[in-house]
């Protein structure tokens, strides 16, 4: 599996789990199936980031300050449009970030060199 | 009658023993290691300006089989292109009738003066695949070195890894089986410049205690094949995992404990066999020696995926406690 193919799936499938522990705040449990949509798609955007990322840089610890950086603010830009819920949704959607970050870096298959 | 001194009686050995290069390329340099049955030195290639070293057959008197073995020898290691094996550049007789082989001068340390710089054990691991490769690559072309040990290993100033001394070679697969052991038991007086090599009874046991396989210090050279080898290898890999008593892990024991099997049969079956489950200890990968219970796997599962497995956990982590303890302003 290459780098991208294992973000976007890994991203897709901690994006669904993370909008899915919406759950847990009443307040919004009755647009849970939105959250867990606009999760998955903010999951697959870092994840596909990442992979590409890790294509082109092989740094451990850069590809989880990237993971952390896009995870964060694609986080922040979702907050932002709740107009609430900050710390809720940018701190685990930044270790999100974090975890596609490191494991783009350190699984999957690197993109095979042509001449 | 006026009787020479022993001091006098050493240097005129000495000097006698010194070969003369007159006639060759080659400018000598000084004496680098003492064999069995020749001296190793270090000597520089006058045409090409380069630094070899050259093997001299010690006997002046000149033993006909002892000097058909250093050719044989030669020949050997002329048959053994491969980055992990010193290359032969030239063979021949020397003026004063003593044959000699000239080789690749390699500077740097024995394997086991350079592991006291190497504190890792997977990096220690990766230089003894290195010399499975070497040997891997000579059991290919149907020959057996007999004499693997870490004084047998130099490893360069670029940590390249070469396998030195084929002087107990054994050629496989020649009708006649071949034997190309440069000692027997007329070397047993001579000091060795890799340690205790041992000869015994007819000049038939040849290698060295505690690295040689079982068969061969009973002496069944017949019947020796790629499996005494990996005794050696085996051994190789205890020291180099397991010097300064290093504790093992259960795995990387059981690899070596296979390796060294007293019955041939329980070894591995090749050197690249062998080179695989080290790799696979390495990589944190179940290896084919040891056979581990449910507590071993998860814990072998938890050190391979260490770090991914505690940022989930973290992850995990916060979401729980922000379900549990944080109330939103709201």
């Amino acid at each position: 599996m290459n780098k991208v193919l294992l973000g976007l799936l890994l991203g897709a499938v901690l994006g669904a789990f993370d909008g899915a522990t919406a759950w847990f705040t009443p307040a919004v449990r009755a647009q849970l199936a939105g959250i867990i949509v606009g999760s998955t798609i903010k999951g697959v955007i870092a994840g596909v980031a990442a992979g590409v990322f890790a294509r082109k840089v092989n740094s451990v610890p850069l590809g989880i300050l990237f993971g952390l950086g896009v995870g964060f603010v694609l986080a922040f830009l979702v907050a932002y449009m709740q107009h609430g819920y900050y710390l809720e949704i940018i701190l685990p959607g930044s270790i999100v970030g974090m975890i596609v970050g490191y494991a783009t870096q350190r699984y999957g298959m690197a993109a095979a060199t042509s001449r | 009658m006026r009787h020479l001194s022993d001091k006098a009686i050493k240097r005129l050995r000495e000097g006698s023993e010194i070969p003369g290069l007159h006639g060759t390329r080659y400018r000598l340099l000084g004496e680098v290691a003492r064999g069995g049955m020749g001296v190793v030195y270090a000597a520089e290639d006058e045409q090409l300006q380069r630094r070899v070293a050259l093997k001299v057959l010690d006997m002046l008197d000149g033993e006909a089989e002892l000097a058909d073995r250093l050719m044989r020898e030669a020949r050997v290691l002329a048959q053994l292109e491969h980055p992990g094996i010193v290359p032969v550049h030239e063979v021949g007789t020397l003026a004063d009738g003593r044959v000699f082989y000239a080789m690749k001068f390699v500077e740097g340390q024995r394997l086991d003066q350079y592991l006291d710089s190497v504190a890792s054990v997977p990096d220690r691991l990766r230089l003894f695949l290195r010399v499975c490769d070497a040997v891997a690559f000579a059991h290919t072309r149907g020959v057996l070195h007999r004499d693997l040990k870490p004084a047998n290993v130099m490893v360069g100033l670029f940590g390249e890894v070469l396998v030195m001394d084929w002087g107990l070679a054994k050629i496989l697969a020649t009708a006649d089986d071949v034997d190309v052991a440069t000692r027997d038991a007329h070397d047993a007086n001579h000091d060795n410049m890799n340690g205790a090599a041992v000869v015994t009874g007819h000049g038939r046991v040849m290698g060295t205690p505690g690295y040689m396989s079982p068969e061969q210090a009973r002496g069944e050279v017949d019947t020796l094949d790629v499996r005494s080898d990996i005794f050696s290898l085996g051994a190789l890999l205890r020291f180099v995992a397991g010097q300064k008593s290093r504790r093992m892990e259960r795995a990387l024991e059981a690899i070596c404990d296979k390796a060294c099997s007293a019955e041939r049969v329980g070894r591995y079956s090749t050197v690249p066999d062998l080179a695989v489950d080290v790799s696979r200890y390495l990589d944190g990968l179940a290896v084919e020696a040891y056979r581990e219970n449910m507590l071993e796997r998860a814990g072998r599962f938890y050190r391979r995926y260490r770090f991914f497995i505690l940022l989930i956990a973290t992850y995990l982590l916060v979401r729980v406690t922000l379900a549990l303890f944080y109330r939103h302003p709201d």
